[in-house]
């Protein structure tokens, strides 16, 4: 499970003339197999359109994505995307979405496998609901499982918690951990929450604005399960705040 | 409150017209409306020429589903589909199907097959144009997703494409209803010899009844009424209501 992830040289506009906009200016990186990168960085700067060419969705302009050293040219269950805007398909019950994220699995496991990831989101008894008959919490957690239940190798993340309030948070976000540690999915998260990708994160990267590039990259060695008032952390998040533009005493 | 409110207008607006029909000699009060309606009911002619109509409708609209959705879909999603097509469809679209009539009794005759030429020809763009844009205004999200997850081929359209656009194709479906319903009635005016359009032009060729001719457009707008009624069941489908996410 896994697999590596190299960005060379990549460049990506949008529009034309004046209302051109420059997303990415040769942003170059590269992630191990099964490690787990999170992004930070301003709004606007980039982060979603990165991720995007990363699943194939968006071509870059120029450079390369590279996974497990080839070109993504089209979206693939390999690497899984959970969008910042969402994507569960409306006109489905949460049944019918992990259903069909499921594909070619043999039909007396898919029951068990979606009964499990409902459980492990926490909506066990919303399977047959539709999601506007859901919170915007729950759809995002429909969101995970359904992301989750196509066991990718490689797992892109787009502000998956945006929209739970801080309790849920941190529990959806511990359980994920759980499950990534059984299926080992290499993976980026683009969150806004500091402590969020210190809590989680092999490495963070630290954006520029835009266009965005790599400002700085932050290794956490701190072993797991991590607590956020360690003195490491504490001085990481204060590293990467400074980088952001802020000082921790605006925040806290 | 919703069926007091919409009853009370009818009521209302037939209480205007009475006052303003009691004592005219060119527009029928609305009891004497009532006992044409009577009279044709009991006799059988109304049931056979509302019969007439909704069937003459029920195939040309059904024909125009079976082929405006499949295009509309094609000219949705294949770009080269929809710029192969897209120009004749807007050329034959503003050509009100009236215009059709004297070429669908040359061709048809004076037989059911004129007036269902013509509601085919006016629900057939409405449904088109609509699917088409239904589809084309697929959310990328949606359709990215259906790449991620490997959803390709029919599959695609059936899981994704078409439950994507459905709520703007019975939009489409609503619509196109509606002209057919409106589109009948005047090709029974000239091309046949049954049906509401025939009745209410037999009424007053054939001995000035204008109490008939009344009683023949208030069964048009009643049966109007619930066809729209039956139409906007649809919407209320679990599988579209994520459009309609105000409520009614
Ligand atoms: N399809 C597009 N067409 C035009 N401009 C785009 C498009 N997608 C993104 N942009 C522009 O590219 C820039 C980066 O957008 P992106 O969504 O990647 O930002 P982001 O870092 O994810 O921001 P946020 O944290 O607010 O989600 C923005 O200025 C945006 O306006
Ligand atoms: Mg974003």
């Amino acid at each position: 499970m896994g697999a590596d992830v190299s960005v060379k040289g990549v460049w990506k506009r949008f529009g034309a003339g004046d209302g051109e906009v420059s997303a990415l200016e040769d942003m170059s990186f590269t992630v191990g197999v099964g490690e787990f990168v999170a992004i930070v960085g301003p709004s606007g700067c980039g982060k979603s359109t990165l991720l995007k060419l990363l699943a194939g969705f968006e071509q870059p302009d120029r450079g390369e994505v590279l996974i497990d050293g080839r070109p993504v040219l089209a979206p693939s269950r390999r690497g899984i995307m959970i969008a910042q805007r969402g994507s569960v398909f409306p006109w489905m019950t949460v049944r019918q979405n992990l259903d069909l994220a499921l594909d070619g699995t043999p039909d007396p496991d898919r029951h068990q496998i979606i009964a499990q990831h409902v459980n492990l989101v926490g909506l066990a008894g919303f399977e047959e609901r539709y999601p506007h008959e859901l919170s915007g919490g729950m759809l995002q957690r429909v969101e995970v499982a359904r992301a989750l239940v196509a066991k990718p190798d490689l797992l892109y993340m787009d502000e998956p918690f945006g929209a739970l309030d801080a309790l849920t948070r941190l529990s959806v976000r511990n359980e994920l951990l759980r499950i990534l540690t059984r299926d080992r999915p290499t993976c980026l998260l683009v969150t806004h929450d500091v402590e969020e990708a210190l809590h989680v994160a092999d490495r963070v990267f630290v954006m520029t604005p835009r266009p965005a590039r790599v400002a700085l990259v932050v290794d956490v060695t701190a072993p797991r399960p991590r607590r956020m008032s360690s003195p490491e952390l504490v001085g990481l998040k204060e590293r990467i705040l400074t980088e952001l533009g802020l000082s921790a005493a605006d925040v806290t | 409150m919703t069926k007091i409110l919409p009853i009370g207008v009818l009521l209302g607006v037939t209480a205007v017209w009475w006052l303003a029909a009691s004592g005219s000699t060119i527009f029928p009060t609305p009891p004497e409306v009532l006992r044409g309606i009577a009279g044709l009911a009991t006799d059988g002619t109304l049931l056979r020429h509302v019969a007439a109509s909704l069937y003459r409708v029920t195939f040309g609209y059904g024909v125009a589903m079976l082929l405006a959705l499949p295009l509309g879909i094609l000219m949705g999603w294949y770009r080269t589909a929809f710029t192969a097509f897209n120009p004749l469809v807007q050329m034959l679209r503003p050509i009100s199907p009236i215009a059709w009539i004297p070429l669908a009794i040359l061709w048809f005759g004076v037989s059911d097959l004129s007036p269902m030429f013509l509601v085919f020809l006016a629900s057939f763009f409405p449904m088109v144009l609509a699917t088409t844009s239904g589809v084309q205004l697929v959310e990328r999200e949606y359709l990215w997703a259906a790449q991620n997850f490997g959803i390709t081929g029919f599959k695609l359209f059936t899981h994704v494409i078409i439950p994507g656009a459905l709520p703007t194709i019975i939009t489409g479906m609503r619509v196109g209803l509606g002209v057919a319903w409106l589109v009948v009635v005047a090709a029974e005016m000239v091309a046949i010899n049954s049906g509401l359009g025939f009745l209410i032009i037999d009424s007053r060729n054939a001995g000035m009844r204008y109490d008939l001719v009344v009683a023949g457009m208030v069964m048009i707008g009643a049966i109007g009424l619930l066809l729209d009624l039956v139409m906007r069941r649809l919407e209320d489908l679990k599988e579209v209501r994520w459009r309609y996410a105000r409520g009614r």
